[in-house]
């Protein structure tokens, strides 16, 4: 898809400021979730990981793919999970009100 | 799927990834915004499968599994005071998978005998060297947030100096792989070695105090490792995630120094806070600090009108969130207006103040950024400075010091000061505090939690 490196590296520029923009809004009382959620988002690496096991090759690189699938679902579901937990205790104070 | 029907699902996962971090511009939306992102992932997951096809099921099957178990354990187990620990561990997690990932490409190019191009060759390099250190260099902080090893930062002779060489040598031997992936195979393995050990080096001399800026940069580095296996794979949506992530571990870092006044060469290299640091030096002992009672405090605090307290990582080690939430309760009932005044690195990690004060039911309304509060400590009556130290020296004010230029909560300028405190040694910066010393100034010395507890007991029986 992104055949040209140049296309690539354009997408990755590109996301790069839409990242530094959307998250300079985020408030200091947000920075630890947000850094739990990041986490959890650069779990991402979960679809390579996936893509790696499935193609063939070695068992020496099945393997590689499987480690990386459970670190990177620890990263997803982890990173996903507790950031909830945490974002529920500040919401929870503006319904009590 | 078609391939054009996999990469929208992945640009529809980026797109919810992005309105996700949007959503945590406010407390109001954020869990609706870390919801929308779980979803993108969910998209993100199903597309990869039905683009890879789903010939070793098993393997993906366990996987997932086993990481699922791990990541929800850990996550609804975790106490709010350890999250500066698991935000590590899961950068960590994050670099060590990304690089993975790009190691077992490169172990496919191998066996097939096929030289992958320059670009992947180079992004392969990329992604095990930033995945390796961040691995290790997370493991490291790990250690040093639970205090598994010394906090302090470890530094010998010729430290950076051999950093420096292994540094130069780590880029070299990068260097030959990506020119020659299928020959240099052993050359791979001693680029991953090094890249692992380098993370240790790199992280072993920042001290404690300084890992705010440590997990954010380690934040940053998962996320472009996340990006080099993107280009490795041709993956779209990896290279935006990763970019995101990336984005968002760099504007913390930034932050976080501007908010130390301290470069990031700095505090990566200047083995802060170091035993003997000559910054260290300056400013013995300036008088004799006041000892109070926990009944003083509470005569203090029933004939006041108004207090901020200025929490630090001494409630979080002594757990005093739920003691200080109790005080600040009564002392609302009595009249006094409670606030909560946040400096951005009290803790060990960006946030970490805030959250704990947020398990412990304090409404989010009440805790004030720095810029903010400051002005009011002039009119307030009774300042709380609950286990927190340089983010309140006054000497920050000055030239010549440690933390000269370094923003403060101006809490010497209310009308009377509470510092609890465990001793009078110095903080981080390892300089004497000549707030303990002014007039107004009253110190009780204990654990935050037993002596908030006590004031607490004080207050009521008042």
């Amino acid at each position: 898809m992104l055949a040209d490196p140049a296309v690539a590296l354009t997408v990755l520029v590109l996301s790069f400021f839409i990242g530094i923009e959307v998250i300079s809004k985020v408030p200091p009382l947000l920075h630890t979730p947000l850094m739990s959620g990041s986490n959890a988002i650069s779990g991402i690496t979960i679809v390579g990981a996936l893509i790696a096991v499935a193609a063939d090759g070695p068992m020496i690189k099945t393997i590689f793919g499987f480690l990386a699938i459970v670190f990177a679902t620890i990263n997803v579901v982890g990173g996903f999970v507790v950031t909830n937990r945490m974002l529920e205790m500040f919401q929870q104070r503006k319904d009590d009100r | 799927m078609s391939e054009t029907g996999v990469q929208l699902a992945y640009l529809a996962a980026a797109v919810l990834f992005i309105l996700g971090l949007k959503g945590l511009s406010s407390a109001r939306t954020a869990v609706r915004g870390n919801t929308l992102a779980a979803v993108g992932m969910a998209i993100a997951i199903a597309a990869a499968l039905l683009d890879a096809g789903v010939l070793d099921w098993e393997w993906m099957l366990g996987g997932v599994v086993v990481g699922s178990v791990i990541g929800v354990t850990a996550a609804t187990r975790i106490q709010m005071t350890e999250m500066p620990e698991m935000v590590a561990l899961l950068n960590g997690f994050g670099g060590v998978a990304s690089a993975l990932v790009a190691g077992a490409e490169l172990l496919g190019y191998w066996d097939a005998g096929l030289a992958p191009d320059g670009v992947v060759a180079t992004a392969i390099v990329l992604g095990t060297l930033i995945g390796g250190l961040t691995l290790t260099g997370s493991l490291v902080a790990f250690g040093k947030l639970s205090e598994r090893i010394t906090s302090a930062p470890v530094v010998y002779g010729g430290q950076q100096v051999i950093n420096a060489l292994l540094g130069v040598l780590l880029l070299l031997v990068a260097a030959i792989v990506a020119l020659d992936p299928l020959g240099a195979t052993q050359e791979y393995w001693v680029l991953a070695a090094l890249a692992l050990l380098l993370g240790v080096l790199l992280i072993i001399p920042i001290g404690g105090a300084d890992m705010p800026v440590v997990i954010s940069l380690l934040n940053a580095y998962s996320g472009l490792a996340a990006c080099a296996t993107g280009f490795v794979l041709d993956n779209a949506a990896l290279v935006i995630s990763g970019s995101l992530v990336g984005a968002a571990g760099l504007i913390l870092t930034k932050i976080m120094c501007d908010a130390m006044n301290r470069s990031i060469g700095n505090v990566l290299f200047g083995a802060f806070g170091a035993v003997g640091d000559p910054a260290a030096a300056g400013g013995g002992s300036q008088g004799t600090a006041k000892s109070y009672t926990p009944e003083d405090a509470a005569v203090i605090f029933s004939n006041a009108s108004s207090c901020i307290v200025v929490p630090g990582y001494g409630m979080a080690v002594a757990q005093a969130q739920h003691a200080v939430r109790e005080l600040a309760n009564v002392l609302g009932e009595k009249g006094v207006r409670v606030q909560f005044a946040i400096h951005p690195v009290a803790g060990r990690m960006p946030g970490h103040m805030n959250v704990l004060l947020a398990e412990a039911d304090v409404p989010y309304e009440e805790l004030v950024e720095m810029s903010e509060i400051n002005p009011q400590f002039p009119e307030t009556d009774v300042a709380l400075v609950l286990g927190a130290n340089d983010v309140v020296n006054p000497l920050a004010r000055e030239p010549g010091s440690a933390i000269s230029g370094m923003p403060i909560l101006d809490v010497d300028r209310a009308r009377h000061v509470f510092v609890i405190k465990r001793s009078m040694s110095p903080g981080f910066a390892g300089i004497q505090n000549p707030l303990f010393f002014n007039d107004n100034t009253m110190m009780i010395f204990g654990d935050a939690k037993a002596v908030v507890l006590a004031v607490l007991d004080a207050v009521r029986s008042y």
